[in-house]
């Protein structure tokens, strides 16, 4: 059975409430973590730590909301875990890319539920987000390790980084999607829903699954 | 120090430029620590919380006269004892001084985040201002010989000063006032690596220690303290003193190609995005695509009724 379903408006719901929220749960630690983590990493943006409440509580909650933010990566892979897992479709998606990105969207494989740049975005969150984790602690511990345990300190400072910075190169490019790029689609993560048309366009064959499952429920 | 300001030659997390590069006519000053004629009286570990006003901490009984395993927050000047049998047998006890070592490339300066809130003066003193201290421990991971400490209490880090306010009022550090052998001695680096090298050259010639030396390390640009040793080969010896300390190659790698790999990841994402838009705009629905699909979904009969109950 599917959790999608037609909308007595006539429009698609695409995400549930608790997809909706455990996905803000994820963005919403993340985005403070991203910001106060880019004030430790330049100089030149050390005030976004000023502006987040001041220096050292910026600091002192940058690691608990951290936490917050790896509670929900958890649950989204609890919730989308399984619906993420590459497909052929997929692999069409990523050969049709340089279509995808200059709009020749007829000439783009459409997509299930998740399309493949979703998923490595999921994936890229996922694996980031456990790195993140366990060089953050390191970092947030650092006192307790021991002298001749010093090198899991110098693999936190790098790991920890490299690690932000490629889920602020997915960020920037999901913001952009979601919200400029494609018309239509932060609207799913707001409300939930999305018009025929779009689930038709962007994601025709969990549109037809839903249509199926619909019809079926007469 | 009135003009303490002008006399800044370093600062961490600082962007631009700082206030007293090549301004002061100031003297490089240095500690020298002579281990071979140290007693182990730990004079210098009391003077240096008495000066400083420190709170007592307790001690660890560990089979030597060590008063604890390593310095701590409130405990900036530590006598590392050593039994060391010899390869002729004999044993010898080496007792080391251990202190922040004031790196002339300070590795607690360049991991530091926190703006100021360690500086480094003309004089090569580095030192920390925990009112800026956000208490991040980058510090700690930035330091090849172990000394920041974090304390659990004020939440920031602290260490060794080289007694900045004594020294800018022109007196020596209270652990030099404090010693009475007079192992410990201070003043400009130049005379001090003189002193030492004429220290060293007597153990080699005099006294029988063929591999005496000076411990200077050059891989962090030289410290403000330095050692004579009677076995200049073997620093681990004493205390675990390391060998060649650098800043860790992370910590290096951190703040110099990752930063500029990553500003410029940054940048460029955010200027690709832009550039997309503008040339490309956005992914929409046209109008008649919306209506064939509505259209599309009566047919299949799964759209409800206008008016239908979910």
């Amino acid at each position: 059975m599917s959790i999608s379903q037609i909308l007595a408006s006539g429009r698609v719901l695409r995400y549930t409430f608790h997809e909706r929220l455990v996905h803000w749960l994820a963005a919403v630690p993340y985005i403070y973590c991203m910001l106060t983590g880019l004030a430790f990493w330049s100089p030149w943006l050390f005030w976004l730590a000023v502006v987040f409440g001041g220096t050292t509580i910026s600091r002192e909650l940058h690691p608990w909301v951290g936490l917050i933010f790896v509670v929900a990566t958890w649950a989204m892979y609890e919730m989308w875990g399984r619906q993420m897992h590459e497909t052929e479709l997929d692999k069409q998606f990523w050969r049709a890319v340089p279509h995808y990105i200059r709009n020749e969207d007829e000439l783009v494989p459409s997509a299930d539920r998740f399309n493949a740049g979703q998923k490595l975005l999921f994936w890229g969150f996922f694996w980031c987000g456990i790195l993140l984790l366990l060089s953050g602690l390191i970092l947030w511990f650092t006192e307790l390790v021991p002298w001749n345990l010093r090198y899991l300190r110098y693999f936190a400072v790098i790991v920890h980084p490299s690690a932000a910075l490629l889920t602020i190169g997915l960020f920037i490019i999901h913001v952009y999607m979601g919200t400029a790029m494609e018309r239509g689609a932060f609207g799913s993560v707001i409300r939930g829903d999305v018009s025929v048309g779009w689930a038709r366009k962007y994601h025709r064959v969990w549109y037809e699954h839903v249509l199926r499952d619909a019809a079926a429920r007469k | 120090m009135g003009q303490a300001s002008t006399e800044i030659v370093r600062i961490s997390g600082h962007a631009g430029t700082v206030p007293g590069a090549g301004l002061n006519r100031e003297f490089q000053v240095c500690k020298l620590v002579d281990t071979t004629t140290c007693i182990g009286c730990k004079a210098c570990e009391v003077a240096c919380l008495e000066w400083n006003g420190l709170t007592f901490s307790e001690t660890t009984f560990d089979n030597s006269y060590q008063t604890m395993p390593e310095t701590q927050w409130n405990y900036w000047n530590l006598i590392k004892f050593n039994e060391h049998e010899t390869k002729d047998g004999t044993l010898q006890l080496l007792m080391r001084k251990d202190q922040c070592m004031h790196c002339e490339d300070p590795g607690c300066l360049v991991a530091c985040p926190a703006e100021a809130a360690i500086v480094q003066y003309a004089n090569g003193i580095v030192d920390f201002q925990q009112a800026n201290c956000i208490g991040c421990g980058y510090c700690v991971s930035g330091c090849p010989f172990n000394i920041p400490k974090f304390s659990p209490t004020a939440r920031k880090v602290f260490k060794c000063t080289l007694c900045n306010d004594r020294v800018s009022v022109g007196l020596e550090p209270a652990c030099i006032k404090a010693c009475p052998t007079g192992c410990l001695h201070f003043g400009t680096k130049p005379e001090m690596k003189v002193l030492a090298e004429t220290r060293a050259e007597q153990l080699r010639t005099v006294s029988g220690f063929a591999d005496a030396g000076v411990y200077d390390p050059p891989g962090v640009g030289g410290t403000h303290v330095i050692y004579v040793l009677h076995d200049a080969k073997n620093p681990e010896l004493y205390g675990g003193l390391p060998k060649d300390p650098h800043i860790p190659w992370t910590v290096q790698l951190w703040k110099s190609p990752l930063k500029w790999l990553g500003n410029f990841a940054i940048i460029g994402g955010l200027v690709g995005v832009f550039v997309h838009y503008l040339r490309f705009g956005p992914k929409t629905v046209p109008p008649d695509e919306e209506k064939s699909a509505e259209q599309e979904a009566l047919a299949e009969g799964s759209t409800p009724q206008p008016g239908a109950k979910p």
